[in-house]
């Protein structure tokens, strides 16, 4: 397979020896594993594109009744109070749209997993919020989906991007690298810029435990993908603005698969560690057990 | 190393939270509706085992569980609203938690009584990611994921009934990708589980239910 590739260095030498851009090389690797045709394999990911768009704005527009009740309504607030935030309009509102997803995620609503149900929001927040503004057409953001993709493959293979096998770092931490590569990209970076940017990501997640309380995909999971989303927007700027990763993408990928290893399991999704065995924590947990 | 589709990736598209609690709990109720065989449940009792017992309420195992009996894909926002379903149709659903630990920690057990007072069991395990293994039919210790078309097939333990199921097969051309046969001492009898690559035609069905003698039961899912 001519486009087949297991890391960053790989990634990048595809795409450097012929031009291409890091979702070109997903696109053509993608078509050697599949069988279907290049318009079905883009049709498939726009269709991706659709339910993601959707899931932001069914999370704007409705009060979701999340699990516990104690999540559903955050994304409208934050929305509400972008003109006011010390962050930006932009960047609440990207913000916001991460909470959007993740709330409708965590009420039985439809989202894309990406790479997980858990960090579901990160993605689509970043792009399709960056867009209004930079003015990415909807072929843009398949595009963007599919360099997303790239990094989460390589993530994937290297280390983990499950929280049970790695804790958040895996999962946030993985969604984040996607995003800002992808943000970067279609903001016109090279492909070593681009995973400069997916290197930083990570770097500033790395050691992130999975701590979800009631063993739930809600606390703290939610406010943890509007965090990865503006994490990625962070890195995504710091490498157009020509700031270089220090230590690569495929070491960072490796440092964390390494620190995800020597991390508990008490603190990867067990419930056992962290927020999940506060008192407060402990509370909710035992109300929901008696509910249901 | 395992080759990645990008799709593993950015995708599936699901009804959350979770895709362990939630759509893997959908693709056992599926493998139910599948053995429905085109019939009305009258009865589901759902027993929720290990992690699922802990927390399924939260992530709406229960829920997500009937949805697939109903024949909800993992997919459709109907999955929560499962019980309202099962309501307007006048199914009865009773859902517990079982007391003993089962081996997986995500396991659900499944009964379905059927309209004409059919009735049969699955037992399912979520192993990670939306992938499951169904590991019992019927009492049968049984192994498959769900992953491809697949016949199972339960009969009397005799020779020769293997090699006529596979020849009816083969003669419409259908590859077998994987086959495994399981006996069990109680019910005297055994079950073949036939996974294809392309999903076996309802003609060659009603072909092995009618030449292959010893067949006593037989669905695909």
């Amino acid at each position: 397979m001519k486009y087949a590739f297991s890391t960053g260095d790989e990634l990048r030498a595809l795409c450097e020896a012929e031009g291409l851009t890091i979702a070109e090389v997903m696109i053509r690797h993608q078509l050697e594993l599949d069988e279907r045709t290049r318009d079905e394999i883009v049709n498939e990911m726009f269709e991706n594109l659709m339910t993601m768009q959707r899931s932001i704005s069914i999370g704007f527009d409705e009060n979701q009744e999340t699990m516990t009740g104690n999540a559903g309504d955050n994304a409208e607030k934050l929305l509400a109070f972008a003109e006011n935030a010390n962050m930006g309009y932009d960047m609440a509102r990207i913000c916001a749209a991460a909470l959007a997803v993740t709330e409708v995620n965590a009420s039985m609503g439809k989202i894309v997993a990406a790479p997980t149900a858990g960090s579901s929001g990160v993605l689509p927040a970043v792009l399709i919020m960056c867009s209004e503004k930079r003015g990415f057409t909807d072929m843009d953001l398949v595009n963007g989906l599919f360099a997303a993709g790239a990094v989460g493959i390589i993530i994937a293979k290297n280390a983990s991007i499950s929280g049970a096998a790695g804790g958040c770092q895996a999962e946030i931490g993985s969604a984040s690298a996607m995003a800002a590569a992808a943000l970067a990209e279609l903001c016109g970076a090279s492909p070593k810029a681009a995973l400069d940017a997916a290197a930083i990501a990570l770097k500033n997640i790395l050691g992130l435990v999975c701590d979800p309380v009631a063993g739930l995909v809600e606390c703290p999971c939610i406010k943890r993908n509007a965090m990865g989303a503006a994490n990625a927007v962070l890195c995504a700027d710091m490498a157009l603005a020509g700031i270089a990763s220090i230590i690569p993408f495929d070491e960072v990928v490796v440092a964390m698969k390494n620190v995800g290893r020597m991390m508990s399991s008490d603190l990867r999704e067990t419930a056992k560690g962290g927020l999940a065995v506060t008192p407060t924590g402990l509370e909710i947990a035992k109300r929901i057990n008696l509910e249901g | 190393m395992k080759e990645f589709s990008v799709f593993d990736i950015i995708g599936p598209r699901m009804v959350g939270p979770s895709s362990s609690h939630t759509a893997g709990a959908v693709r056992i109720g599926l493998v139910a509706n599948k053995l429905l065989n085109g019939e009305r449940p009258k009865q589901v009792h759902l027993t929720l085992y290990g992690s699922f017992a802990e927390t399924g309420f939260g992530h709406g195992t229960d829920r997500a569980l009937l949805a697939g009996v109903l024949g909800v894909e993992p997919d459709d926002s109907r999955v929560r609203f499962s019980m309202l379903l099962a309501r307007s149709e006048n199914i009865w659903v009773e859902i517990k938690k079982g007391a003993d630990e089962a081996d997986h920690p995500n396991t659900a057990r499944i009964y379905v009584l059927t309209e004409t007072g059919r009735e049969f069991t699955v037992v399912g395990e979520s192993v990670g990611g939306g992938n499951i293994e169904i590991v019992e039919i019927n009492g049968m210790q049984v192994s498959f994921t769900g992953d491809y078309p697949t016949l199972i097939a339960f009969y009397t333990d005799v020779p020769g009934v293997i090699s006529k199921v596979t020849a009816i097969l083969a003669k419409e051309h259908i590859n077998v990708a994987f086959m495994k046969v399981f006996r069990s001492a109680k019910r005297s009898g055994a079950c073949m589980v036939i996974e294809t690559d392309a999903p076996v035609p309802h003609e060659s069905i009603a072909h092995i239910q009618s030449e292959v003698d010893g067949i006593e039961e037989i669905c695909t899912v």
